[in-house]
């Protein structure tokens, strides 16, 4: 499980997260939505230590990410995998490689064993036989599944993704959803995904932070997110065209 | 700048910190090397030899007097080629190639998040992607001045020769004449020293950049720039340290 108490992030003197505290819990998506700019991603760096926060904590399973020394920090970090973005796949590499990088620079296992846990990771996000291709020669989903891949060859306990629908068809988007939510579940592993695709909160939203202003405005699931009865979260949610209509027919959620 | 120079020596104490294994870098060397060494071989030599066929046919174009011998044609394109154009003339070009690419390729690494990918998978990025290229670029650089300094006395002896500015034998009898070993030495120390200069602060420059595509050409831009700047401020104190009276 991981434990954010009160953390406040600003640049500039602009206050982006203001005193945010929350719990992930372990085997599931915990979700952590809200519009552009109210500061997901930077809650979400603050959580992985890419961001020092101003203000709070972060406890994985218990240890302090930043009151811990430089080796506490290192072996945290060891545990986890992060989905980006971009993929940021290495260009260099190919899939291969790619998703052989962790177990090439932190692991002694052998040159056999490495390819045994690659092709399973591949074989686990739905991909063969691109082995040897570069990053620049597959599609923006391949590119995600590769970075699944990557993120999970270690065998981390915490698995983060930011934005992984973006870019992504609706279908594609599915499958990626899907994924996630089967690897949390299988790896046990505490999951935190930052999103603003309704899809997404849909589907795999079992526990769901609403970010609005850098302030945790709503926490709760999938299943009563429609009827937060949270203005600012009703205009997220809604306003999405498909959900408006779904309302006006009264559909229940 | 005061805040940035800090900020460039605190980058440096972090290629030492929490490293990775030996083997690691030296794979990654052997991959750096090759780039910038390979790389940049064939415009070094170019720029060389041209830089020595002009100084050649620049000092017989000022040798006026009849009384100062031909060979003198060839002891003032040695020292020219071994004090200042090798090492540093080759230094600015090599800043221009190797350096924009290292502000360019870490740039584009640092807009594409592969450098988080690093941080959060408990690597010191600065250390694993740095490091190999500072040592890379002082374990390459010297040869590129070497292999500089024998094509621009090898142009210089070309056009010399097949102009009719300098017989053959007066240009290898000026080579020779009165040859001070230590200008050598001299030349190698800058080329380490200029090494160390263009891959350390291109990879500063690149390290650090912000934004989108736009700023890593910026990046590589101020790479290129700064990298000049220092390599001609440390030209003229290592100068005024090993030869000045």
């Amino acid at each position: 499980m991981i434990e954010i108490e009160n953390i406040s992030k600003s640049f500039n003197g602009k206050m982006i997260l203001d005193g945010i505290s929350g719990n992930f819990e372990k085997g599931k998506p915990n979700l952590i939505i809200g519009a552009s700019g109210t500061g997901k991603s930077v809650l979400l760096k603050c959580i992985v230590g890419l961001l020092k926060p101003d203000t709070g904590s972060v406890l994985y399973d218990g240890r302090d990410f930043y009151e811990g020394d430089r080796n506490l920090k290192i072996e945290i970090r060891r545990e986890m995998g992060m989905l980006f973005q971009g993929s940021a796949l290495f260009d260099s590499k190919n899939v291969e490689q790619n998703v052989m990088f962790p177990l090439d620079t932190l692991t002694k296992m052998s040159k056999e064993e490495k390819l045994d846990r690659v092709n399973f990771c591949l074989k686990r996000v739905g991909l063969e036989n691109v082995n040897l291709k570069m990053p620049s020669e597959i599609s923006g989903g391949m590119k995600k599944r590769v970075g699944i891949a990557r993120a999970i060859v270690n065998n981390p306990q915490y698995l983060f993704c930011d934005e992984p629908n973006s870019g992504l068809d609706p279908q594609t988007s599915v499958l990626i959803d899907e994924l996630i939510q089967d690897l949390s579940e299988d790896l046990d592993m505490t999951t935190i995904v930052v999103t603003h695709d309704m899809n997404s909160m849909m589907g795999i939203g079992e526990k769901i932070m609403f970010l609005y202003q850098g302030h945790k405005v709503w926490e709760g699931t999938k299943h009563d997110i429609t009827r937060s009865g949270v203005r600012e979260l009703d205009n997220f949610v809604f306003a999405n065209k498909v959900m408006q209509s779904m309302r006006s027919a009264g559909t229940n959620f | 700048m005061i805040t940035e120079i800090g900020k460039y020596f605190i980058f440096l104490r972090n290629l030492f910190v929490n490293r990775e294994s030996f083997g690691t870098y030296y794979k990654l060397v052997l991959e750096e090397s090759v780039s910038i060494g390979l790389g940049s071989l064939f415009l070094v030599a170019l720029v060389a030899t041209f830089m020595g066929a002009v100084t050649t046919v620049q000092t017989a174009f000022n040798m006026v007097s009849p009384l100062i011998p031909n060979f003198v044609i060839s002891q003032v394109v040695r020292e020219m080629t071994i004090l200042e154009l090798a090492p540093t003339i080759i230094a600015v070009i090599y800043a221009g190639k190797v350096g924009s690419s290292m502000a360019g390729g870490l740039g584009t690494m640092r807009i594409t998040e592969q450098i988080d990918a690093l941080e959060v998978m408990g690597i010191n990025s600065v250390s694993y992607l740095v490091l190999p290229k500072i040592i890379a670029s002082i374990l390459m650089y010297p040869l590129l001045v070497i292999i500089a300094g024998v094509c621009a006395l090898a142009g210089g002896y070309l056009v010399g020769t097949v102009t009719e500015i300098i017989t053959p034998n007066d240009y290898v009898y000026g080579i020779r004449y009165a040859f001070n070993p230590f200008t050598v030495t001299f030349a190698l120390i800058k080329s380490v020293v200029f090494a160390f200069l263009v891959a350390s602060i291109s990879s500063f420059q690149g390290y650090y950049t912000q934004g989108g595509a736009l700023e890593v050409g910026v990046s590589s831009t101020k790479a290129v720039t700064n990298s000049v700047i220092a390599v001609l401020l440390s030209d003229y104190f290592l100068a005024q340290l090993l030869l000045g009276k």
